[in-house]
C-alpha cells in the first residue's frame, strides 16, 4: 500500500505532536551540551509547518515537503532551521510531482534529506550530530528496499537503526555545533539533534503502522 | 525564574515594541520578519552593514544600529540564530545600491542562516559578502570543533566597519577591513553564574557557590573548565594571558568569491600579539556583573598589558555583549593601527554607543 499525500500530511501532524510532547526532553538534552533551545525551536518550527499546510493540501508530496522545509527555515532559527529545512526541501525535490510514494520513493527522499544535511552542515559520521541518526537509518532502509522489502519493513529497520545511531552518540566527542566547544565534556550525553532526527524517522513508522491497521 | 517579563514567548517582540517607542529618532522596527533598522535608511551609495544573532546579548546587535555603526540588526529568539528571511528582508530595506556586508558571529546556526540569506539576496541581484567573527581563544583548535566563537571583537568590528562604511569604503574594502579586525582581535570570557533562557525557565547550568566557569561563550553554554573561585586579579590574569600569549591561529572560513561566483574556503591566520603593539582593551560585563567590578578588572589588565609590552591606546568598559543576567566578564584585546584608531574615534550615534554625535 503506497504512502499517499494524505499520509504525508498526517506524518507532519504526527511530527508536530511528537516534537511538542518531547519539547522539554530535547531542550534538556540541549542544556547539557548546547544552548537549551532545541526543543523550543523545533516546536515553534513544526507549529509553523502546520499553519502552512492548508494551502498545499491538494498538492503533490514534493510540494508539501518543500513547503514544510521553507516553513522550518523561516521559523526555527539556530542550526536546526537550515538543517531540517534543507532536509525537507531536498526530500521534497526527490519526490517532486508524486502523489503516491512506494518504498523506493521513500528511500530516495530520505537519501536526499541526508545529502542536504551533510551539504549544509558539513558534518561527518561520528561527529555527534543528526547525521549519526539519519545515516544508519538510510543504510538500513536501502538494504530492505534493495531486497524488495515492504515500506513497513523498511521503516521498521530504519527506525531501529536511527534509535541505535541516536544512542551511539552518547559516548561520542562532539566535533560540530555548539557541543564541540565542550571537548571531552560532551562525552556521555546524547545528542539532541540525533534525538530529534530519530523522532522524525520513528513518526514515519507510526504513520505506516497506523495505516496497516486501517 | 524571576524576570521582568510578561510571557516568555513575547519577550523579543515586546522588547522591540519598547525600542520603537523609545528611540524613534534612531531606529525603526520591522515585524514579521523582525529586524531593527536605521531610521534614515537606506543611505544611497553606502554599503549596508548588517549583523544579527540570537537575542539575549543586548545591547548587541539592535543597540548598535544607527549612524556610524550598523544599518540593520536581525534579532532571533533568545540565544537562537535569526532566520534567512529576516536577514534578506533587512538587507533589501537598507540596501543603498553599494551592496551588503553581513557580519556573522561564528556559530553553526548563524553561519548557515546568513549563508542562506546571502544566496537569496544574490538571486535578486544584490552584492553581498559574509565576514565571520571568530575571536574566542578559549576554543583551542578548529579541526575538531566548529571553530572559535564570535564574541567581544564583534562589537569592535561593528563600530569600526560602521565608521568605514560611513566614510565611503566600498564592499571589497569594507570586507577586508572587517576581516582585519577579526584576525587582530582576541577574547576570552568567564562566568560566576549561569543565566536563565526565558522559554526554558531554569538556569542552563548549575554552578556552585564557590565555583566559576572559565572559557564560556555568550549563550549560557558551559565553558571548557570549571574551577574554584579566585580573586579578580587572578581571574583577569588568567584571561589576559590566554589572550596575549595565544599563538597564531589558523582556520578555514567560507566567503563569497565574486570572481568565480561561488562560496570559497579561505584560510585565515591570526597573528600573535607582539611587544610594542598598540591595543584597544575591552572589558565587558556578561550582563549581571555590576559596573563597580569592571574597573577592577581593567586596573589589572592595564598592569599586565604594560608588563607584556602592549600599549592600551583606547578602551571600552561596560556591558556591550551580554548573556542575559549572567554574572561574569570577558576581555577583548584588538591590535590597533592608525586606520583602526581613526575609525574607532569617528562619530557614532546608536542606543548602545554614542560619541561625537
Amino acid at each position: 500500500m503506497p504512502i499517499t499525500t494524505a499520509d504525508v500530511l498526517d506524518y507532519l501532524q504526527e511530527v508536530a505532536d511528537v516534537i511538542g510532547a518531547n519539547k522539554e526532553h530535547l531542550t534538556d538534552l540541549d542544556s547539557a551540551i548546547g544552548d537549551a533551545d532545541h526543543g523550543i525551536n523545533m516546536n515553534r518550527g513544526f507549529q509553523n509547518v502546520l499553519k502552512k499546510l492548508s494551502s498545499v493540501e491538494d498538492k503533490d508530496a514534493g510540494t508539501i515537503l518543500k513547503t514544510a522545509g521553507m516553513a522550518l527555515v523561516s521559523s526555527v532559527g539556530g542550526a536546526g532551521g537550515p538543517l531540517y529545512g534543507t532536509a525537507f526541501m531536498q526530500a521534497g525535490t526527490a519526490v517532486a510531482g508524486k502523489y503516491e510514494l512506494e518504498a523506493v520513493d521513500l528511500l530516495a527522499a530520505l537519501e536526499a534529506a541526508l545529502k542536504g544535511v551533510v551539504m549544509r552542515g558539513k558534518a561527518n559520521l561520528g561527529d555527534k550530530t543528526m547525521v549519526d541518526a539519519i545515516t544508519p537509518a538510510v543504510d538500513a532502509m536501502r538494504e530492505v528496499v534493495q531486497n524488495g522489502g515492504s515500506t513497513l519493513e523498511a521503516l521498521k529497520r530504519a527506525t531501529e537503526a536511527a534509535e541505535k545511531g541516536m544512542k551511539d552518540t552518547i559516548p561520542m566527542l562532539a566535533k560540530k555545533g555548539r557541543a564541540s566547544y565542550l571537548g571531552e565534556r560532551s562525552v556521555g550525553h546524547q545528542d539532541p539533534g540525533a534525538t530529534s532526527s530519530y523522532l522524525l524517522i520513528n513518526a514515519m513508522l507510526e504513520i505506516a503502522q497506523g495505516k496497516g491497521q486501517d | 525564574m524571576k524576570k521582568l517579563i510578561n510571557k516568555p514567548d513575547d519577550v523579543v517582540k515586546e522588547e522591540l515594541e519598547g525600542i520603537a517607542l523609545a528611540y524613534p529618532d534612531l531606529v525603526k522596527i520591522h515585524y514579521e520578519p523582525n529586524f531593527v533598522y536605521r531610521a534614515d535608511a537606506p543611505i544611497k551609495g553606502k554599503v549596508g552593514l548588517i549583523s544579527g544573532g540570537g537575542s539575549g546579548h543586548e545591547p548587541m546587535h539592535g543597540g548598535f544600529v544607527g549612524m556610524g555603526m550598523l544599518d540593520a540588526a536581525c534579532p532571533g529568539e533568545v540565544f537562537t540564530s535569526p532566520t534567512p528571511d529576516q536577514m534578506a528582508e533587512a538587507a533589501k530595506m537598507v540596501d543603498g545600491g553599494a551592496g551588503i556586508l553581513y557580519i556573522v558571529k561564528n556559530y553553526t546556526g548563524d553561519v548557515m542562516n546568513f549563508e542562506m540569506a546571502a544566496d537569496m539576496l544574490r538571486a535578486e541581484g544584490i552584492a553581498v559578502q559574509n565576514i565571520l567573527i571568530d575571536d574566542d581563544v578559549a576554543v583551542k583548535d578548529s579541526l575538531y570543533t566548529a571553530g572559535r566563537r564570535g564574541v567581544g571583537t564583534t562589537v569592535l568590528a561593528e563600530k569600526i566597519c560602521g565608521a568605514a562604511a560611513e566614510k565611503g569604503y566600498d564592499l571589497q574594502k569594507l570586507s577586508d577591513l572587517c576581516r582585519k579586525v577579526n584576525i587582530n582581535g582576541r577574547s576570552m570570557g568567564m562566568a560566576l553564574t549561569s543565566c536563565i533562557v526565558p522559554a526554558a525557565g531554569k538556569p542552563t547550568f548549575d554552578l556552585g557557590e564557590n565555583e566559576m566557569e572559565i572559557g564560556i561563550g555568550i549563550h549560557g553554554e558551559p565553558g571548557q573548565e570549571r574551577m574554584a573561585l579566585k580573586p579578580v586579579d587572578e581571574i583577569t590574569e588568567m584571561l589576559a594571558l590566554n589572550i596575549i600569549e595565544d599563538e597564531a591561529y589558523t582556520r578555514t572560513v567560507r566567503e563569497w568569491d565574486f570572481g568565480k561566483e561561488e562560496w570559497a574556503d579561505v584560510e585565515l591566520v591570526d597573528p600573535p600579539f607582539q611587544k610594542g603593539d598598540q591595543v584597544l582593551a575591552f572589558v565587558n560585563s556578561m550582563g549581571g556583573t555590576p559596573d563597580i567590578e569592571l574597573p577592577i578588572i581593567y586596573r589589572k589588565l592595564y598592569e599586565i598589558c604594560e608588563k607584556k609590552g602592549l600599549t592600551i591606546v583606547r578602551n571600552l568598559i561596560g556591558a556591550y555583549i551580554t548573556s542575559l543576567e549572567m554574572q561574569g566578564c570577558s576581555i577583548t584585546l584588538l591590535k590597533m593601527d592608525d586606520e583602526l584608531i581613526e575609525l574607532w574615534d569617528a562619530p557614532v550615534k546608536t542606543i548602545g554607543l554614542r560619541w561625537k554625535a
